[in-house]
């Protein structure tokens, strides 16, 4: 890789020690990747949040956990302040419920310690999924060093930023730096659609946004689709599950709705002249069939917990579940768990939202998610989502049933506690 | 006795020799596999149960959560890490990923792994230089001795 002189200066080791390291590792990876060079980033969402996991060993200091978890050294560095505008995304805890998520109180203070760390070198406790829906919002063309897959082909298609899907070491390096890998999705080459969408099913609701991504996602792999035909304007809530269905079943970082999405007015435009490697249709046998995919792992129809929030609710989905739920209870078998960031929860709060899901049995939480933090009410043995992302991890991860449907079915399984969704 | 070579470009530098774990599938990192020891957890996947520590992992590249990296490099520091990654499609989650393992590491390769190598294969890398060399099972008895 071509360094610049600032990038030189880094590299010797000029601005100090862990600066220097995060230096290596950027360009150990440009190089792996094939990146002719580095580029400037001002705008870098990462995980460097500490908290235990089987397998990881006991650290003496957050120092030495950053140096080694977030920059890859057995050295340990006094970690300077970040140098990039740097976010911390979704974590493990949630810092008002972490009891009801069976958190020892050791762990939490553990936990309480490393956001302190973290905030005090500069890095934004956003702790979500989504910091697009509280403030970070990029501009068409910025270069952005952000994980979390989700939010990653959220900005690069709804916004127009660029960004690859980076991992938790080289965004920690690139918020010590202020450089990412020019390659991917910040060059304009990587950015043309390569698949061909015809959507003939009228897909509406946010249940169909989140499968018609699952599919896409299966169809595409990690290539760029382009979804034509889309006669109906999708919210943000809704093309946030799509993006997040996308990059769960493929690797989708960037797509593009001509009309709607930044960078493609038309199709052509999408296409840029370049030849369409595949073309396929999406129509109610195709709906029908990646239903049927999503709910493969439930049997029982008893449900013991509905998660909806995934990624995080914004204001309007708690707003449209506090209406599902209004007058009701959940029912006393069933937990009902919401999810949201923690200025949106507190926006809940002031609304009187949160009292409203309260007093109907539901818990509003933020700042993590089951998948994330690994925490079921005990003896949860069925779940139910409307997140074609959560239902295809969750069974995974905690050995769990996944029912998948409409937010609607989801809040009705919360009251009845069973399962009567459907897709017709 | 015959093996077969391989050439790639190298990703990640150094010497190892080991079993061949091989999937047609991709691999997904976070809530894909069990970090702490190496097993693949994703539902449906071919691999599913199989661990891959001690093995040389053959795969067609990473999918998934951005958590891809942080997986593999907690496996390493739990020691159920892979002896190599081989891989075809490159991508910024498995460039990184295969650096925090710090094992050998080769992508880009004149023929097919998948096509070439299969689970059993002993295998011999040269991280430094991109060159595989492929025993195959049926040799192994002969080769080793």
């Amino acid at each position: 890789m071509r360094l610049t002189a600032d990038e030189e200066a880094m590299l010797d080791g000029k601005e100090g020690r862990a600066v220097q390291r995060a230096m290596e590792l950027l360009v150990q990876y440009g190089d792996a990747l094939g990146a002719e060079r580095l580029v400037d980033t001002n705008n870098v969402c990462g995980a460097n949040v500490f908290s235990p996991a089987p397998g990881l060993p006991k650290f003496e200091s957050h120092d030495q956990i950053f140096s080694q978890m977030s920059l890859d050294s057995d050295e340990t560095f006094e970690i300077p302040h970040v140098k990039a505008y740097s976010c911390q995304l979704i974590g493990r805890m949630d810092a008002r419920h972490w009891r009801l998520q069976g958190i020892a109180q050791e762990t939490h203070d553990l936990i309480a310690e490393s956001e302190s760390y973290n905030a005090a070198h500069g890095i934004q406790l956003m702790n979500t999924c989504t910091p697009y829906q509280v403030g970070n919002v990029p501009v068409k063309g910025e270069h952005c060093a952000w994980m979390e897959s989700s939010a990653v082909v959220y900005i690069n298609s709804v916004l127009g930023a660029r960004t690859n899907v980076e991992g938790r070491e080289s965004t920690a390096a690139a918020m010590l730096t202020g450089k990412i890998p020019y390659w991917g999705y910040h060059l304009d080459a990587q950015r043309v659609g390569t698949h061909y969408v015809d959507v003939q099913f009228p897909v509406q609701d946010f249940m169909d946004w989140g499968i018609l991504g699952y599919y896409v996602g299966k169809m595409v792999g990690d290539k760029v689709p382009v979804l034509d035909h889309v006669d109906s304007t999708p919210n943000l809530s809704q093309l946030k599950h799509f993006g997040a269905a996308a990059s769960t079943s493929g690797g989708v970082e960037l797509y593009h709705i001509p009309g709607i999405t930044a960078e493609a007015r038309t199709v052509e435009e999408a296409f840029q002249g370049h030849p369409v490697q595949a073309r396929f249709s999406f129509g109610q046998q195709e709906r029908l069939q990646v239903y049927e995919e999503l709910n493969s792992t439930a049997r029982d129809s008893q449900v013991d917990l509905v998660m909806l929030g995934c990624p995080h609710a914004n204001i309007q989905q708690i707003w449209e579940i506090c209406n599902l739920l209004e007058g009701k209870k959940v029912h006393s078998n069933t937990d009902l768990w919401i999810f949201t960031p923690h200025p949106i929860r507190e926006l809940a709060d002031r609304n009187g939202y949160t009292k409203i899901l309260e007093d109907a049995g539901a818990v509003l939480m933020s700042d993590t998610c089951p998948a994330i933090g690994r925490f079921l009410p005990k003896g949860t043995k069925v779940i139910a989502t409307d997140s074609a992302k959560q239902v295809h991890y969750l069974p995974a991860i905690m050995k769990v049933q996944g029912w998948f449907g409409s937010t609607k079915d989801c809040v009705h399984a919360a009251i009845t506690g069973r399962w009567a969704g459907g897709i017709s | 006795m015959n093996s077969v070579i391989l050439h790639g470009r190298p990703i990640v530098g150094g010497y190892a020799e080991g079993e061949a774990l091989v999937t047609s599938q991709e691999i997904s990192g976070w809530g894909g596999v069990e970090a702490a020891s190496g097993t693949i957890i994703e539902s449906r996947h071919e691999l599913r149960g199989e661990s891959f520590k001690g093995k040389v992992l053959v795969f067609p590249g990473a999918k998934g959560s951005s958590g891809w990296s942080g997986i593999f490099h907690t496996a390493r520091l739990a020691g159920a890490a892979p002896k190599a990654m081989l891989f075809n499609t490159m991508t910024s989650k498995a460039a990184l990923g295969a650096i925090v393992t710090r094992v050998p590491a080769i992508t880009d390769f004149d023929q097919d792994p998948l096509a070439v190598i299969h689970t059993g294969d002993w295998l011999k890398i040269d991280g430094d230089r991109g060159v595989v060399e492929v025993i195959k099972r049926g040799d192994l008895s002969h080769s080793r001795v």
